[in-house]
């Protein structure tokens, strides 16, 4: 496995429909971090800056210390897991692990053997000819998770991943991205609304408000009684 | 139950009872004289009837070969090119042909491919010097084609932008090319559209009467609706219009029944306005160039014969028309149907809704509602499975046999007003329907404790909260009442006309000027209904 990369946004500024972002952060090679944040903070922004899909009106994107900035999304170090429509419906769950290797799906044996091996290790085994819609929610965003390891780029993030999934389920698949972290050493960027995920990564977090950093720490004393005053007031403990 | 419950159950029972009527008194009307004339009815299925038939189905499938393809290309591109000048104003285009009367679109087609069109001269040379017009079923298809092309773009479009932007973007961090991007994406969001957008072109031509009437017939050209009409109309044979009637039933149930197992919308598209999108998929060069082309072709064959209507429109002499007291008759006599029709077709919508919406929440309760739910539910689309001329012919028949042909100065402005009104309802529904739900959820409990039940909650609650969907759904009917040539073309008379009536007649005289001119008039004044409806609609409560 790759390891991670150190992510930078420098300085970036972007107005979107009226919305004003800037963001001055860096997160360092193979950590996790949490974006916390009020809907239309700027989160998904955030991350979209990093992946490419939106561009800032200035600064740079530097992702191991090289600049990103006008690069297009397929040739940056960076994978994405969204809150749903990870998966193509009418592919099997091999082939929608499969592209990310090949967008085509030309694969030889050793990535078949590769697609394999990330599906066993994300519980998927025997799923491989399953439609997305005869999975349950965990399991697809499973698959997502299967498609990173196989693609194998330094840096993923995560856009409210199991927001629509229930309170055990987002336990376990937390404790999946985790172990996953450690074991590929990936840089992991994370969206989310809830604070005890954030916590229970167990890394850096940062709180976002009106399209800034307002906050930011190790999520544990962020969001701990002791946190800053913005953060208390996000999640009502005053 | 409240007051204001079982009253609204009266006027829903009312309306369904009317719609019932309607297809009752037609199909008594069909029975009575398959009885009286038995023998003739089962001997009036011959070769004839069988070639009207295929034709019907022959044209429909040409005509939705020929508009879905090419709209497939067109929604492609106008996906892909999202920032060009102009790009507003080509959906703006592509909605006009739906704003359209048939038989102004079927005129616009003589006057741009026709013998005398504007492209005559230019077509000339093709065709050895003098060019022989466009009739019968190549006149048919492109006048189809004409209304279909767009509608169908424009579904593929809305196909292709319901995509997820997140699909979008995930293909962009795969590095797929356009030719993945296709198979993985945009092949499977418009093979799941292509089966009911193609029904229900098929739909829409298969029951075409305007445009055929006036582009085709003869028994070449003739489908089994322009057959009724000339049954009735020419040969006096109501035996054979029965058969026809029977035959036509046969097949829009068919044709119903598999739709609406595919899922297919009925009522294609009643807004003019499209969702934008928030992630751009990147485009080649070579992609830009090929997808400008196909849009540019597309617009030129939209906007060709609107143009033409336009200038030999102008060409025709208004004030003298205006002043014709022909014509200011017919005028005032299409606008009150279409004032009645419009306040019919909204009044019966609103009781059904609210009829369904009653049973529905009794069913939640456990009282069984059985087929009364059901028939409020649908009761609306179901209309269309019984096309308007053959509610006509039925009536038609029963006037004759009952030897009253003479009422038909009382039946038959009441059967246009009513059957206008039902054939508007579908999309009056759909209009009103999703509106009137959500202020239903939103005020029916509040109400029930205030004890604010009948007229006044009426008044005070739903007409304010649904102002905008209202007068959408009422402009709406009013355009579709206004331009149809459908049962008046079997009751009109010089008693009894309307503009299209009056526009088909000045066509059958060859005064071509004058129906030039008053399908511009016509043709305007639909737009400006349906704008109205597209403008009132965006309105939100």
């Amino acid at each position: 496995m790759s390891g991670g990369l150190e992510v930078e946004l420098r300085d970036v500024r972007l107005s979107l429909d009226g919305f004003e972002a800037c963001f001055d952060a860096r997160l360092e090679a193979g950590s996790i971090t949490a974006l916390v944040g009020a809907s239309g903070s700027g989160k998904s922004t955030f991350l979209n800056l990093i992946a490419g899909f939106d561009r800032p009106g200035s600064g740079r994107v530097l992702i191991g210390g090289v600049d990103m900035t006008e690069r297009d999304p397929a040739n940056r170090p960076v994978s994405m897991v969204f809150q749903e429509n990870n998966l193509f419906g009418h592919l099997d769950i091999a082939a929608n692990v499969g592209l990310g290797r090949s967008p085509s799906l030309r694969l030889s044996a050793t990535d078949r053997a590769d697609i394999a091996q990330a599906l066993e290790r994300t519980g998927l085994a025997g799923k491989e000819r399953r439609k997305p819609a005869e999975l349950s929610g965990g399991e697809r965003q499973r698959a997502a998770l299967a498609r990173v390891l196989v693609r194998d780029r330094p840096v993923l993030l995560l856009d409210e991943p199991f927001a629509s999934l229930g309170p055990a389920l987002r336990t376990g698949m937390l404790d999946l991205l985790t172990a996953l972290q450690r074991e590929t050493g990936m840089t992991l960027v994370m969206v989310t609304h809830h604070p005890e995920d954030a916590v229970a990564l167990g890394g850096q977090a940062l709180f976002l408000e009106d399209g800034r950093v307002a906050a930011s720490g190790r999520a544990s004393n962020l969001f701990g009684p002791q946190g800053p005053e913005a953060v208390r007031r996000y999640t009502g403990r005053t | 139950m409240s007051a204001r419950a079982t009253a609204g159950e009266k006027a829903g029972l009312a309306a369904l009872a009317l719609l019932g009527l309607l297809a009752g008194g037609a199909f008594a009307g069909l029975v009575l004289s398959a009885t009286r004339q038995g023998g003739d009815v089962a001997g009036a299925f011959d070769t004839w009837l069988w070639s009207a038939a295929r034709f019907t189905l022959w044209q429909a499938a040409l005509s939705t070969l020929l508009s879905v393809l090419p709209a497939v290309l067109v929604a492609r591109a106008l996906f892909r090119h999202r920032t060009f000048p102009g790009r507003g104003l080509i959906l703006g285009l592509f909605a006009l042909p739906l704003a359209i009367p048939g038989i102004v679109a079927a005129l616009a087609t003589l006057m741009l491919y026709g013998r005398a069109g504007l492209l005559a001269p230019v077509l000339a040379p093709l065709a050895d010097g003098q060019w022989p017009g466009v009739f019968g079923l190549s006149g048919i298809l492109l006048a189809h084609v004409f209304f279909n092309l767009p509608l169908a773009a424009r579904m593929a479009l809305e196909a292709l932008e319901a995509v997820p932007a997140d699909r979008w973007r995930l293909a962009a961090q795969l590095g797929m090319g356009p030719a993945a991007r296709f198979r993985v994406i945009e092949w499977p969001a418009l093979a799941s559209a292509l089966p009911g957008i193609a029904g229900l072109v098929f739909m829409l031509c298969a029951t075409s009467f305007a445009v055929v009437l006036t582009l085709g017939g003869g028994p070449s050209a003739s489908t089994l609706e322009v057959a009724i009409y000339q049954a009735l109309r020419f040969d006096f044979d109501p035996a054979r219009a029965a058969a026809l009637t029977l035959t036509q039933l046969a097949l829009t149930g068919l044709l119903v029944t598999g739709l609406q197992s595919m899922g297919a919308p009925l009522t294609g598209e009643t807004n003019l306005t499209l969702a934008r999108h928030g992630y751009v998929p990147p485009v080649s060069r070579s992609q830009a160039i090929s997808g400008m082309f196909v849009i540019a072709m597309a617009a030129a064959f939209v906007g060709g014969p609107l143009v033409a209507m336009l200038l030999s429109g102008l060409q025709a002499d208004l004030p003298r028309l205006l002043g014709e007291s022909a014509v200011r008759q017919a005028l005032v006599t299409s606008l009150a149907l279409a004032l009645a029709s419009a306040l019919l077709a909204v009044a019966l919508t609103l009781a059904l809704l609210r009829l369904r919406l009653d049973r529905e929440k009794a069913r939640r309760r456990g009282v069984s509602q059985g087929w009364i739910e059901w028939a409020a539910g649908n009761g609306a689309s179901l209309i269309l499975l019984v096309p308007p001329i053959v509610i006509g012919a039925g009536w038609f028949i029963l006037a004759v046999e009952a030897g009253q042909l003479r009422l038909t100065g009382i039946i038959g402005p009441a059967l246009v007003t009513t059957v206008n009104a039902a054939m508007a309802m579908p999309f009056v529904m759909r209009l009103l329907g999703p509106a009137h739900d959500m202020a239903a959820a939103r005020h029916d409990r509040l109400s029930a404790n205030l004890g604010l039940t009948g007229w006044m909650r009426l008044r005070l609650i739903d007409l304010p909260a649904l102002k905008g969907p209202l007068a959408a759904g009422f402009a709406f009917a009013m355009a579709l009442s206004l331009g149809d040539l459908g049962v008046i073309a079997l009751f009109g008379s010089e008693d009894f006309r309307t503009l299209p009536w009056l526009l088909h007649a000045r066509m059958g005289s060859y005064r071509t000027d004058d129906a030039a001119g008053l399908a511009l008039i016509l043709a305007l004044s639909c737009l400006a209904l349906m704008m109205i409806a597209a403008r009132a609609g965006r309105v939100r409560a």
